[in-house]
């Protein structure tokens, strides 16, 4: 089936409409010798049964979070999503328009999107956000390319190795073609210390970029990050999660120019990495505005007076300005930005703050319980942590892993995969979902298995 | 019926001591001592988030009433050209929501996600078959992403054979405007190559802007007029014969699916658009996903992670010594290329073609009867889509494209993408696809013809049925307002 609808008699009378004998002489064209002679080498089609089955099939072979108990974070989180998230997100005047290029025929998504811009503003602090970015790591480059535009400079940019190490790969692909050179701080202790950052700052550094809560769960110290960067004149770029913003210090407290996130944890599936949201919002000095990449939606009146919404600022973009354009994104990532906006407003302020209390409580509980258990230490003692936090284990990591995904619990990441120093510690990170029993249910079995090495 | 009731601002609808969700009491000892004795003080806020507060049937309503001012798929045609808006089938986002793919976290460990690297793997190879380009990466989050990755790939490769020398990248003026961003952005200069008097690339031009300092052609093909470059292996074999690498942008690979291959006229990379030709629902604007495919000696530059069969296991393989890095976090837009997996299986190779084939017969349709009463500047047959010229009626009756597009609004079709390309004065571009049937496209058609005949000034004052008309777009960019702010309500 190919959801075509016209009959062979409608497509009989259209082909005479159009002058030609058969559907084949509309291709003449193409010349013959590059035409595939051929049928194309994929299975044959399935009917709908069929594909449940298969896909059914295929399912079964995964280990879902439904499945086993997922302690699983660095960057993706099982944060609970309320029925009306996918509710309306499920309905097809959201999900089946396109970029609201027609804004009298497109209200509904140009004023989602306004919102959703403001919802951004308002866990960050800042004064301006755009209508999305693909993901967090990406977000981090589009950032930094605002900051090469913003300063002129042509300095180092500055990341912490704290910093997730896909944001920070993925950055490195982005720079390696321009002329930037990114400078990563090593941070041994867990955190960036503001002192060996301040040792490679100079009047051309274009950017600093920081996390927190970092890759291992810390809390950095944005404020003398911050600070350290104002102090010569270079941008701060604060990565941060949206969901603690429910309790800790939001990016314009400690001084970002630009707040960058993964917005996940607003309402997204895990859906084994995408399609996710990049969040970046900043200061709002027209210097900075300009400079933003993507999307933007606008308040303006109509022709009656009415308040409505458009695209603007769109000088900014590919479409109009090409190869001069602030960056290449076209298509952002808008249904999830609709998930992010619901998701806000279903939790309103008690509820996200709720939300990110239960993850913290549960989180330190689940180290307490963790680092009880003898062979199990904190890597980093006395680090603050939100919902997120590492030990060390007396044993091969990779092996207690796996012992642990045979007694049900996607308990952790294997730190030494991106920190080879730090082979014998994982990472745990606990939401407002997991549950006492799961956590003491994660002890035990570490306890056991850990006991029989 | 208008349906106004909550569809103010979210913040405006917020009433303190409102609330949709609630979460469970903290099941944890020491639930009741302060935050401040597990984290910092200096580290925590003094208040939460000024989010709104709102009742569940207050949020269902605004969002049911606002999404009621949308147009979409499912319930307008919507021939906007070059954005392929085919119905997205329902089944997909079923199968899409089942816990044993929506709920897998992207670090989990190869072995529990056998069946979602198999998806991955084979859909590789779908890609890889239908482009005639054996090595996919799936990682691209949309198609400007893929053209992005695409050129540094092409960097890599041409910094590894020691021709950094290259530095152009040439793109034709019909091109879509990510083409020469994404130039610009992997360091690139682009360089634009006009098109002839038929709407094709001008070989003389491109002939005159060749040489030892071209890395890359981006061609559309077939182009944003909708045009199939019947030259385009004369063409690709100049840019091969200077050294150089031809990148299709696949944004019109619903013309062509089994009918000819990127791979075989020529290209040595291309992108796709999942969202588009592989029926992923376009969202709002987004996400996409834009996987590229490429020849064998470009693969070793491509993204990290790729899925790898080794007998009967899958895994992600991170050693690639060559590879640019990635592009972004995680695997890639999953559910999209999921989406686009079922879409592949569900019609197969014949439904493939019979896609291209009435894109192509629909399209060709509608531009007959469009040219009952608008110029179509360039000769037929056309492709998957075409581009009408509003520009008689601009000088006979001072009535633009973009009014036109707007009094279609009133009779509920969505508009056509206006005034792009840019090489059409007055541009209106059709994109049909194949999920329409013949009783639709006569009846936008007509409407069309009708429009044409109306008082000018109807058109110029449209659309007439809309909640809002011709928001003042200038005001927009001239005073921005971003957000909502207690101060700006009104």
């Amino acid at each position: 089936m190919s959801y075509v609808p016209n009959t062979p008699e409608e497509q009989a009378a259209m082909l005479e409409r159009i002058g030609v004998a058969s559907i084949e002489d509309l291709f003449a064209n193409i010349p013959s010798g590059l035409r595939l002679k051929r049928p194309l080498n994929i299975p044959p089609a399935l009917s709908e049964m069929e594909l449940q089955r298969h896909i059914a099939s295929l399912a079964a072979r995964n280990t879902s979070t439904s499945d086993a108990v997922c302690f699983l974070g660095g960057g993706a989180y099982d944060h609970f999503i309320p029925t009306v998230v996918d509710a309306i997100a499920g309905r097809g005047e959201f999900y089946t328009a396109y970029t609201p290029y027609q804004a009298e025929a497109s209200q509904g998504t140009l004023q989602a999107v306004f919102e959703f811009q403001t919802l951004m503003c308002e866990i960050t602090g800042m004064d301006v956000a755009n209508a999305s970015l693909y993901e967090g790591g990406s977000a981090v480059a589009e950032a930094v390319l605002m900051a090469l535009g913003v300063t002129g400079r042509t300095g180092e940019v500055i990341i912490a190795e704290s910093v997730h190490p896909e944001y920070r790969a993925t950055l490195a692909t982005y720079a390696a073609n321009l002329h930037c050179t990114v400078r990563t701080i090593p941070t041994p202790d867990g955190f960036l210390n503001p002192a060996d950052l301040k040792a490679t700052l100079n009047d051309a550094t274009v950017a600093v970029v920081a996390q927190s809560p970092n890759f291992f769960g810390h809390l950095e110290e944005m404020k003398a990050i911050g600070d350290a960067a104002r102090k010569v004149g270079a941008v701060f770029i604060a990565s941060f999660d949206p969901v603690c913003t429910g309790v800790l210090n939001r990016p314009a407290d400690y001084g970002a120019d630009i707040a960058v996130a993964e917005g996940q944890g607003l309402g997204v599936p895990l859906a084994y990495g995408g399609p996710y949201l990049g969040i970046l919002a900043c200061r709002g000095e027209p210097e900075y505005i300009r400079k933003i990449p993507g999307r933007l939606v606008g308040q303006t009146t109509d022709r009656s007076g009415n308040r409505c919404w458009v695209l603007t600022l769109q000088t900014r973009e590919q479409h109009i300005r090409r190869e001069k354009a602030t960056s290449n994104i076209c298509t952002n990532q808008g249904l999830l930005a609709l998930r992010a906006a619901v998701h806000l407003s279903a939790l309103g302020p008690h509820g996200l703050r709720e939300t990110a209390e239960l993850c913290v409580r549960k989180a330190h509980y689940a180290q307490q319980k963790l680092c009880a258990i003898p062979g199990v230490q904190p890597t980093f003692p006395n680090r603050p942590f939100a919902k997120e936090f590492t030990v060390r284990v007396n044993a091969n990591v990779p092996q207690v892993l796996a012992k642990l995904r045979a007694a049900g619990y996607l308990a952790g990441l294997p730190m030494g995969r991106w920190y080879p120093h730090l082979e014998n510690c994982m990472s745990v990170a606990v939401t407002e979902k997991r549950t006492r029993d799961e956590i003491d249910g994660l002890a035990g079995a570490l306890q056991r298995i850990l006991a029989t090495v | 019926m208008n349906n106004t009731q909550s569809t103010e601002l979210l913040f405006e609808l917020s009433r303190p001591g409102r609330r949709c969700h609630r979460l469970p009491v903290c099941d944890v000892p020491g639930s009741d001592a302060p935050l401040s004795s597990l984290i910092p003080a200096e580290h925590l806020a003094t208040n939460s988030p000024p989010l709104p507060e709102i009742g569940e049937l207050d949020l269902i309503r605004h969002y049911t009433n606002l999404s009621t001012r949308n147009m979409s798929i499912e319930t307008n045609f919507y021939p906007l050209g070059s954005c392929t808006m085919k119905y997205n089938p329902k089944r997909h986002e079923r199968l899409a929501a089942m816990p044993g793919f929506a709920d897998l976290h992207p670090l989990q460990h190869d072995d529990t996600v056998q069946g979602m690297l198999e998806m991955l793997f084979e859909m590789q190879a779908y890609l890889a078959e239908i482009s005639g380009l054996p090595a996919v990466s799936l990682q691209p989050a949309a198609g400007a992403q893929g053209e992005l990755t695409a050129l540094y790939v092409a960097a890599a490769y041409f910094r590894d054979k020691g021709q950094t020398h290259r530095k152009k990248v040439l793109v034709p003026d019909s091109a879509h405007g990510t083409n020469p961003a994404s130039a610009q952005l992997a360091g690139f200069e682009a360089v634009t190559i006009k098109s002839g008097a038929n709407g094709l690339v001008d070989i003389n031009d491109l002939k005159a802007k060749l040489g030892q300092d071209t890395a890359v052609f981006m061609i559309t093909n077939p182009n944003t007029l909708g045009l199939f470059e019947s030259q385009i292996k004369t063409i690709t074999d100049l840019l091969h014969a200077a050294g150089a690498l031809v990148y299709l942008d696949g944004a019109n690979m619903n013309a062509i699916l089994g009918i000819t291959r990127p791979g075989d006229f020529g290209a040595d990379m291309q992108h796709y658009n999942v969202h588009k030709t592989f029926t992923g629902p376009h969202g709002g604007g987004g996400p996409g996903s834009g996987p590229i495919a490429v020849r064998d000696f470009l693969a070793p530059y491509l993204p990290v992670p790729m899925v790898v069969k080794e007998g009967d296991r899958y895994r992600l393989n991170w050693d690639m010594p060559k590879s640019i890095g990635q592009v972004r976090t995680f695997f890639g837009n999953v559910g999209i290329l999921f989406r686009g997996y079922c879409y592949i299986r569900t019609l197969g190779p014949n439904g493939l073609k019979e896609v291209s084939e009435h894109a192509v017969l629909n399209a060709n349709y509608l531009r007959s009867r469009v040219a009952e009463g608008y110029e179509v500047p360039h000769p037929g047959p056309c492709m998957h889509e075409f581009v009408a010229s509003a520009r008689s009626l601009l000088r006979e009756k001072k009535v633009r494209a973009m009014d036109v597009c707007k009094r279609l609004l009133d009779f509920g079709f969505h508009a056509p993408t206006v005034y792009f390309p840019l090489v059409v004065p007055e541009a209106l571009m059709m994109e049909p696809t194949e999920t329409e049937g013949k009783d639709t496209l006569d009846v936008f058609a007509d409407t069309l013809l009708k429009i044409k005949a109306e008082d000018p000034e109807v058109l110029r004052t449209a659309p007439h049925t809309h909640v809002v008309n011709r928001p003042d777009e200038v005001k927009a960019a001239k005073e921005p307002i971003l957000r909502w702010t207690a101060a700006a309500k009104s």
